[in-house]
């Protein structure tokens, strides 16, 4: 008798076996939910991968209004925003779940990054859904760089030309590659129509495409929990891990706590500040794009200034592009620099400890210098901070390797 | 009493200071906080007279409609179309500057910006100061300048309220060599219709209307966020009530 039939009460002769005998229905639900174990002793950490399908869904379904009422030309864009913000009928709503869900996109997949190099979850048998997830990383980026462009404000022009413009550095191919981007000469109407169709279209599709086989992989090897131990080692008579729970309804439960906290949170935005001081919704961007006038400061939206504080350290164009796209991926390769037999950093050395927390410091502090104007103190100061980055990075099998680990526990600490 | 007035007009000062660090390059001096009452449906409705009569004839605010000024400051339809409308039919118009965009152009050198999010663009205490900032130039063709935005093409439109002033700068010789030239303050030369004290609310009623145009819906989603907060403390509580009893057995 399955779980199902179990709740039900009664045998499943009907709908559900009609279903069933056609499409893996029943046994989907068991192995996906119902019947998928994850560790009881999850903490707060590790309600980020929720919280970014929330947001996910959020941003699709507050995009597919936008889309209703937006109207992806130059001559328009600006006016069809401010159309959305003023006439439509919950349209600033709509609008500010959106702006702000871009944010909180960003926040809450940093913070489940952060998760998986607190607990070692990169590590092996995990590296393909860590390498997958670095991948939706990347879509998200690109997906957040071809949004911004759509208000058609001035950040969103200076912003996207600045950008768009690194790629000239490349040698050789940059120039025809800038012009391919833009589709012309400067950011003009073609660009914006063509970041529209990725934004809406292409990059959607893929990161919907990528989330899915995330989470299938995640599936086949089990999620890893803060201790870094194997539940699949000590399983009961009934072949269920015995430090595990079911994904529904126990985590459901708890997912359902902390989405609600995260509702809160973005509500408290959405609601009281969604310019956040002009860090969701730059000043700038409340002027239509001018290309005869650029902002006396142009800066990306916060979420990709760590890589802009790079960038903007090094005094040499071609060099720039190399670091910051270094920045970008060296991620990638968490499972294999790390050389560390423990997972979690609850039985890590000092040495991993330290350099985690001097990371977090260079990431945030890299994060404000893009944010400020490039003062010689500050682009010292971001050098600095850029070879700490790279440093955490590259010297990471050595100290991984050096570093002397607490002995790991069989079974996971729990405290009810 | 004077202490505390100090004290507060520091902090706000400081705060507006924070505040205002995107858009602080446009000149050398501090601004004076706006001190804006964005709840005071007075205050807005009064910035709405001022906006009509001394900004509306070279402004426009394309994406503000009179109807929606009526409704948010509590005006008929009769008290918009006698006092507000002056070149518009219907209440259901936006507002279009009297002054034909090519003429300004050819007259000034450029159109007058569109001040629709001019208050969300550069923040309110930035046209607070910049109202309050024209001074006295021989410079300049409209016989003004202004601290604010050097070389402004705006003339002083409300000297007959505010008179007219000349503006103190000193320079600083750096160690360096370089020189800074700060501003050190106002003289009135002659004197308007208003005292100081007068004009500096005439125009924060009229930068408080600004800063309302520029987001007419600011006070209705403050309104609506208390109520959705509530609702999900009220769900909160539920939910965890939840967890509790679904993970009681696991031990």
């Amino acid at each position: 008798m399955s779980r199902i039939e179990a709740e039900v009460g009664k045998p499943q002769g009907g709908f559900i076996k009609w279903i069933d005998d056609r499409f893996p229905l029943t046994s989907t639900l068991k192995y996906h939910v119902t019947e998928y174990y994850a560790s009881k002793n999850f903490n707060w950490w590790y309600v980020f991968g929720v919280l970014a399908m929330v947001v996910l869904v959020i941003q699709l379904v507050t995009g597919i209004f936008l889309t209703m009422n937006y109207k992806p030309a130059a001559a328009d864009a600006f006016a069809s925003v401010e159309y959305i913000m003023r006439d439509v009928e919950w349209g600033w709503l709509i609008r500010y779940m959106h702006s702000t869900g871009a944010s909180f996109f960003f926040i809450v997949v940093y913070l489940h990054m952060f998760r998986a190099m607190l607990y070692g979850s990169y590590k092996k048998p995990r590296e393909l859904i860590w390498l997958i997830g670095m991948l939706i990383f990347f879509v998200l980026m690109a997906e957040g760089f071809a949004g911004y462009l759509l208000p058609w404000g001035q950040m969103s022009y200076w912003g996207a030309q600045v950008i768009i413009s690194l790629f000239g550095a490349i040698p050789v191919v940059g120039d025809a590659l800038v012009e391919l981007i833009r589709g012309d000469y400067s950011i003009s109407d073609i660009t914006l129509n063509r970041f529209f169709a990725l934004h809406v279209i292409v990059l959607p599709l893929a990161l919907i495409g990528l989330i899915f086989v995330h989470i299938v992989a995640l599936h086949e090897v089990g999620s890893n929990n803060p201790d870094g131990i194997e539940i699949k080692k000590n399983k009961g008579p009934d072949g269920v891990p015995l430090d595990g729970v079911p994904f529904h309804p126990h985590h459901t439960s708890k997912d359902l706590v902390g989405i609600i906290v995260f509702l809160m949170i973005f509500s408290a935005v959405v609601f009281f500040a969604p310019d956040m001081g002009g860090l969701f919704l730059e000043h700038a961007n409340f002027e239509p794009a001018n290309m005869t006038a650029t902002p006396e400061h142009i800066a990306p939206v916060w979420y990709y200034t760590p890589y802009y504080a790079i960038l903007r350290a090094v005094p040499d164009k071609l060099w720039g592009f190399i670091l910051f796209a270094m920045a970008v991926v060296l991620p990638v390769f968490l499972p294999w620099l790390d050389r560390c037999r423990v997972r979690s950093i609850r039985y890590r050395g000092w040495m991993y400890k330290t350099a985690l927390s001097v990371f977090v410091v260079t990431f945030i502090t890299l994060g404000w210098l893009g944010l400020q104007a490039a003062t010689p103190t500050y682009v010292l100061l971001a050098r600095v901070f850029s070879v700490l980055y790279f440093a955490f990075f590259l010297l990471m099998p050595f100290y991984t390797a050096m570093d002397k680990t607490k002995p790991v526990p069989d079974r996971v600490v729990y405290h009810g | 009493m004077v202490n505390l007035k100090r004290i507060a007009s520091v902090l706000a000062l400081g705060a507006c200071l924070v505040a205002s660090q995107g858009y602080a390059a446009g000149g050398a001096t501090h601004f004076e906080p706006a001190e804006l009452e964005p709840g005071n449906v007075a205050s807005l409705q009064r910035g709405a007279r001022n906006f009509m009569n001394y900004c509306a004839g070279c402004h426009s605010a394309q994406y503000v409609r009179y109807n929606t000024i009526g409704k948010d400051l509590d005006l008929s339809e009769e008290q918009l179309i006698d006092n507000l409308m002056f070149n518009a039919e219907k209440t259901f118009e936006t507002i279009q500057a009297s002054m034909p965009a090519e003429d300004a152009k050819r007259w000034y050198g450029k159109a007058p910006p569109d001040l629709s999010l001019m208050a969300r663009a550069k923040g309110a205490d930035y046209v607070y100061n910049f109202l309050k900032g024209f001074y006295v130039s021989e410079d300049s063709p409209t016989g003004v300048n202004n601290v604010v935005l050097q070389g402004t093409s705006m003339p002083h439109v409300l000297w007959e309220l505010q008179g007219y002033q000349t503006a103190h700068f000193e320079d600083h010789e750096n160690k360096d060599g370089s020189v800074t030239t700060t501003f050190e303050g106002f003289e009135l030369l002659s004197a308007g219709s208003m005292d100081a004290e007068d004009y500096d609310d005439f125009v924060r009623d009229t930068v408080n209307f600004l800063a309302y145009i520029a987001e007419p819906v600011r006070s209705d989603r403050r309104k609506l966020g208390v109520w959705v907060l509530m609702f999900l403390i009220f769900f909160f509580i539920l939910a965890t009530q939840l967890k509790k009893a679904i993970w009681k057995d696991v031990t």
